[in-house]
């Protein structure tokens, strides 16, 4: 091999507007195929060389990217006049719960919010390719059941679901009934004691 | 009229025509300030971009409880109720479009409120606060609401990150050119011609002769007729279109079981009959 598996390597993932596996390295070789032990190592030597430079190799979901290193995104933002579009509410409900409790309905989504949610809504997180449909559930009028996708993670720059924030917990359900005022009996026939 | 719902705050903020433009609690929107003018005067508009800055219901009853400093657990139904119902009034009375769900909400309340009013059965049930329910929901809800949160957190492609990219070198996609051998290619139009001959185009005319009605046109030479030869059914006149059309007919009719067809011998004429209708 006449060229340095690293730099073909870096050359890959900086050709490639998105993460590539390992795998995706591999084919690209054709004859003499290097190893994923290789490649391996050859990706650390790109991390290590990445020590003094403004980029650094992050491992998503899908693979690996070459990005700006975080600490330096701020003079990044700054070349890139359209401020990314903010998500509303009701985009970051609809996605957080997905992402924690798939699969999941769109009727147990309305359930939790409170809220109808859009057709539209949904269909934009299925066409920005962060969520899909993985089946039906075997009820009256099979709801489908939708779960994120690897690119959902490589957009936050995860690797797995784990790695998402920790969900709030739900307080003990038990202790709550005791921190309720249970109203002494004789005031049952009183009712602007509650007002 | 007033127009539906506003989805852009800007909007509003542009929109000049309202008095005390100065005093509208947009500040609410941004989601800082949470004081509520007490006499209540809000811009139509305002209302609009107020129901908008929160992502339902069960939000905006998390807004009112939190402004009354209190925690989910110590909610004072009725008067959360009233307060709800209040908003829901007043977004009414300006012919604001109200989302179904802010409704199904305040129904809920109104019941629970009536559910707390009843007095409790005297003996001694496990029986629930009424109140739990709601909480759970609201306690539920404000979980996600704070996942949401920490996922809008988290740094995001072309927010935070920025994938490193090289402009592509120039290349070309070497696709191998093959060799064709004329001959396949003389066969290869061959094909193709005889497939267009194959593809001549019809013109479908309206149906002329319906197949119901021949069926129909059978059966009665068939009162007369007990036997009938099966090419003296097809009038050659009407073409390729009423030989397609008896024979079709035919076919129905020996599905529907209203004729038999027969043949005597080997090769000999095709005969129709009748079928008994005493069998």
């Amino acid at each position: 091999m006449e060229n340095k598996l690293s730099e073909i390597l870096e050359a890959l993932l900086l050709s490639a507007s998105r993460p590539i596996s390992i795998d995706e390295m591999i084919k690209v070789f054709e004859d003499q195929k290097p190893s994923k032990e290789e490649i391996r190592s050859a990706l650390n030597q790109i991390d290590e060389g990445c020590i003094e430079r403004g980029i650094e190799l992050k491992r998503v979901a899908s693979g690996y990217r070459l990005q700006v290193k975080q600490s330096l995104s701020n003079y990044v933002a700054k070349l890139w006049e359209e401020r990314p579009q903010k998500f509303s509410k009701a985009t970051l409900e609809t996605l957080s719960l997905i992402a924690y409790k798939q699969p999941i309905t769109r009727g147990e989504i309305e359930e939790i919010r409170g809220v109808t949610v859009g057709t539209q809504l949904m269909r934009g997180l299925m066409e920005r390719g962060w969520v899909k449909i993985v089946g039906q559930r075997d009820v009256p009028g099979r709801p489908s059941l939708y779960s994120t996708t690897k690119e959902f993670l490589d957009y936050f720059g995860l690797q797995h679901l784990r790695e998402l924030p920790e969900l709030p917990s739900l307080p003990d359900l038990d202790s709550i009934e005791l921190e309720l005022p249970i109203e002494p009996p004789e005031s049952n026939e009183n009712p602007q004691a509650l007002n | 009229m007033v127009d539906t719902k506003t989805s852009n705050p800007q909007k509003t903020e542009e929109n000049q025509i309202y008095p005390r433009q100065e005093e509208m609690f947009l500040a609410t929107v941004k989601g800082k300030e949470t004081v509520l003018p007490e006499d209540l005067y809000v811009p139509p508009n305002a209302l609009e971009v107020l129901l908008d800055s929160f992502a339902g219901p069960l939000d905006f009853l998390l807004y009112l409880i939190k402004k009354q400093n209190l925690d989910i657990l110590d909610i004072n139904v009725a008067k959360i109720t009233e307060q709800y119902t209040s908003y829901i009034e007043l977004m009414d009375a300006m012919q604001v479009e109200l989302a179904g769900d802010y409704l199904v909400m305040a129904a809920y309340l109104a019941e629970l409120k009536s559910r707390m009013l009843l007095p409790r059965p005297q003996e001694e049930t496990e029986e629930e606060d009424p109140r739990a329910e709601l909480i759970k929901r609201l306690q539920e809800y404000q979980r996600f609401k704070e996942a949401a949160e920490r996922i809008d957190k988290i740094p995001r492609l072309d927010r935070e990150t920025f994938a490193a990219n090289a402009k592509l070198p120039e290349f070309t996609t070497d696709t191998p050119l093959i060799d064709i051998p004329l001959e396949d290619l003389t066969l290869a139009l061959a094909e193709v011609m005889r497939r267009a001959d194959q593809s001549q185009a019809h013109l479908i005319n309206f149906e002329e002769l319906s197949t119901r009605e021949r069926m129909t046109q059978i059966l009665e030479r068939m009162k007369t007729e007990s036997f009938i030869e099966f090419t003296s059914l097809f009038i050659a006149k009407e073409g390729k279109i009423g030989v397609v059309v008896t024979f079709l007919a035919i076919l129905e009719l020996l599905k529907d079981s209203l004729i038999e067809i027969v043949q005597s011998e080997e090769f000999g004429p095709i005969h129709i009959k009748g079928i008994d209708e005493v069998h």
